[in-house]
């Protein structure tokens, strides 16, 4: 445990985790006496003595904070599988030997779950005893002043002038009353004997310490139950769609494994449309950057009809659910007509944005199954604004619809969606395809600005009607996150008790008029010898203090 | 969109002459930590240290701070006139890290009003306000304690990053990007960069504090100049005071941030690079406080734990920022 008790524990035995190690050591010395081996049990003491001292526990931070670094190393699935996949098809019996090790899932691994869970327990024999101390400390009176005040840290001695008593022990006794309210009024504990006073502070100092932790076990605790009792899923909205919460309409979906996804709360939302602008007027690199991202929305839930603003930083709640922007692109709308010109396909298509192009050429595909005949496929590129570059080569040269543009290349054959094999929308396998060609047998690059139309070589033709945009949300509940931010308000809270409360023991003595006063800092206290001489200040002339500080218990 | 390119230019200049003044400061302080290097001070030191200690704290603290502001002493001439001297270096210093400060701050409202937003939307901002803030606390303590030792190394290590944010981090005047635009970026960046400030006035005190306990146990030469800094035990108390500060207000920022992240991603917690690299700072800063209670953990490993602490924290801004993927890619960088 930290806070409070840095320097404590190497100063002051009565610290809990040196005690517990001790009585630790004690037993695990007399059961050797007893019987020569320490058996299962004895073993069990051992380990948890070792794992409760603050030098096995520091060495599991350490070692939490190494084993946390693979993970921003490594692609990890739980936040792009595509890209574990890619790497293992890369790196070959390297990346299988580094998956055998958990080295894409880091953080649910076997290895980093043991520190962890050590970190853990470790803490949990030290909140224990230390809880248990704090508590009796905390009923206790402050321990009566050792013999020599003049060894404390924090030490000055003076004549005491109380020259209006009668006789010498009053004017002691009279001493005393001034110290006793002085220091009641600065928050100590007082514990009155004949000749003196010992007073301690500060015992926020521990609990704040002692809540820190607890807080700290409480937030992990939390994390581990929000993942089995929320879910996440994906879902893109086109223009005008509605998603309507139930399994079917997420385009993925995970559950936690306690979560009852057949319970899902009922609503609907609407996009409506959605707007993005980009920066046309900043120099460099910030040219191109994106400037708003702002969907309109119409959420359904209970009989009542809603209008929200969603932003990237204004998720939508609705239903106990959370709804955020995570992405958004472009669909343009292209129709297909087969060689009778009858409509084979038609309605926005999702193009998926390179993301490392501010420009958002977009990349898309394009099925029709429905085609007399063989099937078609189209595979593509959209460009919101379409330019050349310094090498005649088309890109986008912004990212709002400039010059909509559509390039692609068709295929004839089986789409391979009968296959079994489940697919992605978004790619288009053309094992089984032939390329169209145009007249002179070179591929068919098919271009379209918008509300053009070209022929096909099959006699049928693409038109390229219009865009509409999309945006991609995330949908997600955890129902523990109001316990996860009260967690996190006491770990901070905790943590600035433990570290800026001063605890400290004060001793005023007094023996015929020559006083002592003496402190002790328990853990880190700066202002230890100021709280001395504050205290020798009021003590050795209170008079001009006295309306300051309201006394009246002066004779 | 509204930039007011103008002021974003005055921005630019205020910064140059700020580097321009940090650099002179900085030579300032240099020669004041580095240039007197009387050997006659340190036996007077010895000598004052014997009178003093009878003073009647037992705290030796006192005892080695009271050498340092004891007037009237009746030593040998070189060390009166060197201290009539004294630290002429360090207070032109100061006074230029002020005037630098003035400069360094006005760049960086006039940024912000360029933009009319808050001055730590990309790596480059974040820099100049990160640099503004650590002189500022740097002032902030001098009111408290004499530090001015620091200074060569604060003015100094403000100047690399400054260069290196008009240079490699560069970024014109814009408006934010949508992911930035909430107000949890006035709440969560301030006290990161608050964070980063503290954590690195702390370091410097760290590697002062390692060099002094060289120059009490060994006194190699070239530490000579080190005889006027306060003991290892008072370098590593302020070291560590700074880092406990700079705890808090990093626990804070990692809160911060992970309630800023279930307003945008829609988890507090995910595991993105930058959360990683945050974890792992905390972390080590636990480990750094809790390694100060532990037995057999001497002041200087301590204080090597703080150093690993502020590297983890300058990989977290640099590393991370430029090269890792993830979803805090804010470096305003291509």
């Amino acid at each position: 445990m930290a806070g409070s008790t840095e320097g404590s524990e190497k100063t002051q035995p009565k610290s809990s985790a040196k005690t517990t190690a001790k009585q630790g050591d004690k037993t695990a010395a007399k059961s050797t006496v007893t019987q020569p081996q320490l058996g299962f049990i004895g073993m069990c003491r051992w380990a948890w003595t070792q794992l409760t001292t603050m030098r096995v526990a520091l060495i599991l931070l350490l070692i939490l904070a190494l084993a946390a670094i693979p993970g921003s190393l490594l692609p990890q699935r739980i936040q792009d599988p595509g890209r574990v996949n890619t790497f293992l098809e890369n790196n070959g019996a390297w990346g299988q030997f580094l998956d055998t090790i958990q080295m894409f899932d880091v953080y649910s691994s076997v290895w980093f779950s043991a520190i962890y869970l050590l970190l853990m327990i470790s803490l949990i024999g030290c909140i224990i005893p230390r809880t248990k101390q704090h508590w009796k400390a905390m009923r206790s009176s402050p321990p009566k002043a050792p013999r020599r005040l003049s060894r404390m840290p924090g030490y000055a001695a003076f004549t005491s002038a109380q020259a209006d008593a009668e006789t010498r022990e009053d004017a002691d006794e009279a001493f005393l009353d001034a110290a006793e309210a002085r220091l009641k009024k600065s928050g100590y504990r007082i514990n009155r004997q004949s000749d003196h006073i010992a007073a301690e502070r500060g015992y926020l100092r521990e609990t704040g310490n002692l809540v820190f932790h607890i807080a700290l076990l409480m937030a992990t605790l939390t994390m581990a139950i929000g993942s089995l009792f929320g879910y996440e899923g994906q879902r893109i909205l086109v223009e005008g769609e509605t998603f309507s919460n139930s399994l079917v309409s997420y385009d993925s979906f995970e559950p936690g494994s306690y979560y009852d996804a057949d319970n899902l709360p009922d609503f609907r939302l609407k996009l409506d449309s959605f707007t993005s602008t980009f920066d046309d007027q900043a120099a460099g690199n910030q040219f191109g950057q994106p400037r708003t991202f702002d969907a309109k929305v119409t959420t359904t839930a209970d009989g009542t009809t809603e209008s929200h603003v969603l932003k990237v930083n204004e998720p939508v709640r609705v239903g106990g659910v959370g709804v955020y922007l995570t992405g958004n692109g472009y669909a343009p709308e292209v129709t297909v007509r087969d060689a009778k010109g009858d409509i084979v396909q038609s309605g926005p298509q999702v193009f998926i944005p390179d993301g490392g192009d501010p420009g958002y050429t977009s990349e898309g595909v394009i099925k029709v199954p429905d085609s007399a005949g063989t099937q078609m496929g189209f595979v593509g590129v959209f460009l919101p604004t379409a330019a050349q570059n310094e090498n005649g080569e088309l890109i986008s040269s912004f990212a709002e619809l400039r010059n909509p543009y559509l390039v692609m290349s068709g295929y004839t054959g089986d789409l391979g969606l009968d296959s079994g094999i489940p697919q992605s929308v978004y790619s288009l396998d053309a094992e089984n395809m032939t390329e169209m060609t145009d007249e002179s047998g070179n591929p068919l690059v098919i271009q379209l600005a918008e509300g053009e139309t070209q022929k096909l070589p099959n006699g049928g033709s693409v038109t390229f009607d219009g865009v509409k945009k999309y945006i991609a949300v995330d949908i997600s509940q955890d129902p523990t996150q109001a316990l996860m931010l009260i967690s996190a308000i006491l770990v901070l809270a905790g943590l600035g008790l433990s570290l800026f409360i001063p605890r400290r023991r004060v001793w005023v003595r007094i023996k015929n008029g020559d006083a002592e006063v003496a402190a002790l800092a328990r853990g880190e206290d700066p202002l230890v010898e100021r709280a001395v001489d504050d205290l020798v200040k009021d003590l050795r002339d209170p008079e001009p203090d006295e309306d300051e500080h309201g006394d009246d218990d002066e004779r | 969109m509204d930039v007011n390119t103008d002021l974003a230019m005055w921005s630019n200049q205020l910064i140059i002459s700020a580097m321009i003044v940090y650099a002179v400061a900085m030579i300032f302080y240099a020669f004041d930590l580095f240039g007197a290097r009387e050997l006659k001070t340190s036996e007077a030191e010895v000598a004052t240290s014997a009178k003093t200690s009878t003073v009647r704290r037992t705290n030796r603290k006192t005892a080695t701070t009271a050498v340092l502001n004891r007037p009237g002493d009746d030593d040998s001439a070189t060390v009166k006139s060197s201290r009539k001297n004294k630290h002429r270096g360090a207070r032109i210093g100061t006074s230029l890290l002020v005037l630098a400060m003035l400069l360094h701050v006005g760049g960086v409202l006039t940024r912000a009003l360029s933009v009319a937003r808050v001055p730590w939307g990309n790596m480059m901002e974040y820099v100049l306000t990160a640099t503004a803030i650590t002189v500022i606390v740097f002032l902030v303590v001098l009111t408290k304690k004499d530090v001015r030792y620091l200074g060569t190394f604060v003015s100094g290590g403000v100047l690399l990053c400054l260069g290196l944010a008009i240079t490699v981090f560069y970024t014109p005047a814009a408006k934010l990007i949508p992911a930035l635009d909430s107000y949890w970026i006035a709440i969560h960046v301030p006290i990161a960069i608050l964070s980063t400030s503290l954590l690195y006035i702390s370091a410097i005190l760290a590697v002062f504090q390692i060099l002094k306990s060289v120059h009490e146990t060994k006194d190699p030469k070239w530490l000579r100049f080190l005889h006027r800094l306060p003991s290892s035990t008072d370098l590593e108390r302020i070291s560590y005071r700074i880092a406990a500060v700079g705890f808090i207000t990093w626990t804070f920022t990692l809160i911060a941030g992970a309630i800023w992240a279930e307003v945008a991603w829609s988890r507090y917690w995910g595991w993105d690079s930058k959360e990683i690299w945050t974890f792992v700072v905390w972390v080590i800063y636990a480990a750094y406080l809790h390694a100060r209670a532990t037995r057999g953990w001497g002041p200087t490993k301590v204080a090597v734990l703080n150093l690993i602490g502020i590297a983890s924290v300058i990989f977290n801004f640099t590393v991370v920022n430029m090269y890792f993927n993830g979803l805090h890619s804010y470096s305003g960088l291509d």
